[in-house]
């Protein structure tokens, strides 16, 4: 079970995350590309309740460890402190924001799939990418609410449900969508990217994805 | 509160929906500005963009020609790319406006855009995007806060400037310049750092939120020492958020919709997303969403409750994106100037 939620990356995505994780009880572990003192200010404000920590320390120390550093960063981190981590992918490969990343766009795989690579020995598990990071709090709603939305979930089903579980407290619906490589479903360009879905919506689309695919 | 407007240039459409030309963008630009000093408004930012529909790819040029047929209007850049610009140049077009002008008019505010066309453009490595914006702000500081027509500044982005003169130096010494910031944290405690005043782009979700992040630049600026003194003028707050006024709120919608429709599509073919879809429209059209289109109370009575969480003290609008009628965008700006400001000045006074 997930007690300390781990955040590498206090941006955008980051403090969203941080503060969705902290509304629903969770401890909170957070860390930029620096010393701790680089962020304590922000996190005192803006997370209020977080721990501000370095990354190495925020990979020891959490049950769950969230990816939230840009797409063309994502190689600062280092692989050997998340060996053996259950690590949630929120990164999307993004062009206009990236610039032209020949390890994603030559690479017909899931954006996924190809971090997973370079962090092997993770369990790694892709979701929180494809909504909005200003959306995240104002979508989040109680389980059962009419207007509550889902969100997709990609990885190794053990890692997945805990995960799902996760994604529960936070405030929407987990659909999960299969091993890592069903992650293409939601990446950006897909129908599912930057839409809002009810579960039975996302599942509806994720099962077209599927069959898709295997038409192909 | 001043209330304003900013544009990127906005290329006008054919009925049939393909672009008209990228010049008659600027002139509808250029003439938007004189109408809205004419109206009253206080400011008009204009932005810097390079697509074919948002051809502002030059502020600086925009701003000494609206310089010269304006009056009271503040202008300034909304923001200048300096990351991929050259500071030197940023500030000597803006100090030439600002000479044209007759002084006291012109401000500059740096940012380092939202995506990264300039990149390509002006041949840089988006792996300096970090270095290139820190250097970069820095020497335009260097220069503004320079004394004399005389400045040394060196780096590892551009050639050392050793003794050399950088003019016309603007009337008042120095041009305000302001840092502009979509919400990251780390941007808001910079801003707040360096003493600047801060320029928040909010395009999504509810803005009172970006509460925290004002609370952080105001800490910010408290800890280095720049809220006291003549700092403490500097520290201050400003909001650009999408937005058209019109006689009615259902006006509003319905003139702003198309426009933004077509931005949308045209975002999501390169970001990725889906279609646009028309409730999420109408929700951040409402409080306590992010589009400030409505009516002359509506849209008065939003920005109020803004100010109740991030104490701005200028609001700016932007109406003209995706082609939209160029007669409905002056109406709204004379609106802006005629209806808005005094039912916010109203309002605020009252509270
Ligand atoms: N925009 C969206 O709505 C959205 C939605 C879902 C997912 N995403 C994805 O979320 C990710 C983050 O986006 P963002 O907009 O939050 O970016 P951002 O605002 O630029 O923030 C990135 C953060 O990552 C930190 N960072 C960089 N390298 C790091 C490292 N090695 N270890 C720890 N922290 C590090 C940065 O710290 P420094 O300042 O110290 O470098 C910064 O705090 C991207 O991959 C994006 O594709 C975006």
């Amino acid at each position: 079970m997930v007690t300390t939620i781990g955040i590498l990356g206090a941006g955008r995505v980051g403090s969203a995350i941080a503060r969705t994780a902290l509304e629903a009880g969770y401890a909170l572990h957070i860390a930029g590309s620096g010393p701790a003192a680089d962020i304590q200010l922000i996190v005192d404000i803006v997370t209020p309740g977080a721990v501000a920590m370095t990354a190495a320390e925020v990979a020891a120390t959490s049950d769950l460890v969230v990816l939230a550093v840009p797409m063309h960063k994502f190689r600062s981190v280092d692989p050997a402190t998340l060996a053996g981590r259950l690590v949630l992918d929120t990164m999307n490969y993004w062009q206009p924001i990236d610039g032209q990343l020949d390890e994603f766009a030559g690479d017909p795989r899931g954006s996924s799939e190809v971090v997973a690579e370079y962090f092997a020995g993770a369990r790694l598990v892709k979701t929180l990418n494809h909504i909005g990071y200003h959306d995240l709090e104002t979508d989040a709603r109680p389980a059962g609410a009419d207007d509550r939305h889902a969100l997709a979930i990609a990885g190794d089903a053990d890692a997945a449900s805990v995960v799902a579980e996760v994604i529960e407290r936070f405030g929407f619906d987990a659909v999960y969508a299969g091993p890592l490589e069903a992650g293409v479903a939601f990446e950006p360009g897909s129908p599912v990217f930057g839409g809002r879905h009810t579960a039975a919506e996302l599942t509806a689309e994720l099962e077209l994805a599927a069959r898709e695919t295997e038409a192909a | 509160m001043e209330i304003g407007a900013y544009s990127f240039g906005d290329t006008p459409l054919n009925p049939d929906g393909s672009p008209r030309s990228t010049a008659e963008g600027i002139r509808n630009l250029f003439d938007a500005i004189v109408v809205a000093d004419r109206a009253g408004l206080d400011y008009f930012g204009i932005g810097e963009h390079h697509t074919v529909s948002m051809p502002a790819s030059s502020p600086g040029a925009v701003i000494a020609a609206a310089a010269a047929a304006t009056s009271q209007i503040i202008l300034g850049s909304a923001a200048s790319i300096i990351s991929t610009d050259d500071p030197v140049r940023v500030f000597q077009q803006l100090a030439t406006a600002d000479a044209i002008s007759g002084g006291g008019r012109v401000e500059i505010t740096a940012g380092r855009g939202s995506s990264v066309e300039t990149f390509p453009l002006f041949g840089y490595d988006l792996a300096d995007y970090d270095r290139l914006y820190a250097e970069k702000l820095d020497l335009l500081m260097t220069i503004n806060n320079s004394p004399t027509e005389t400045v040394s500044w060196s780096g590892t982005v551009r050639p050392t400037l050793d003794e050399l003169a950088v003019v016309p130096r603007p009337f008042a010494g120095r041009l305000p310049i302001w840092l502009a910031t979509g919400g990251n944290a780390a941007s808001s405690a910079r801003a707040g750092k360096l003493g600047l005043p801060v320029s928040y782009g909010i395009i999504g979700g509810e803005p009172h939120r970006f509460k925290p992040l004002t609370e952080l630049y105001r800490r910010s600026a408290a800890q280095a020492g720049h809220t006291e003194g003549v700092d403490a003028e500097n520290i201050k707050v400003s909001v650009a958020t999408f937005g058209l006024v019109a006689p009615t709120k259902q006006e509003a919608l319905d003139r702003f919709y198309p426009g933004w429709h077509n931005l949308n599509v045209e975002m999501g073919r390169l970001r990725g997303w889906g279609a646009p879809d028309r409730r999420q429209y109408l929700a951040q059209s409402h409080a306590p969403g992010a589009y400030y289109v409505g009516d002359p109370d509506d849209v008065a009575e939003r920005i109020v409750h803004l100010h109740g969480y991030l104490g701005h003290m200028r609001h700016f609008l932007q109406g003209d994106l995706g082609g939209l009628p160029h007669e409905h965008l002056l109406e709204s700006l004379t609106l802006l100037a005629t209806e808005v400001k005094p039912r916010v000045a109203r309002l605020l006074a009252a509270k």
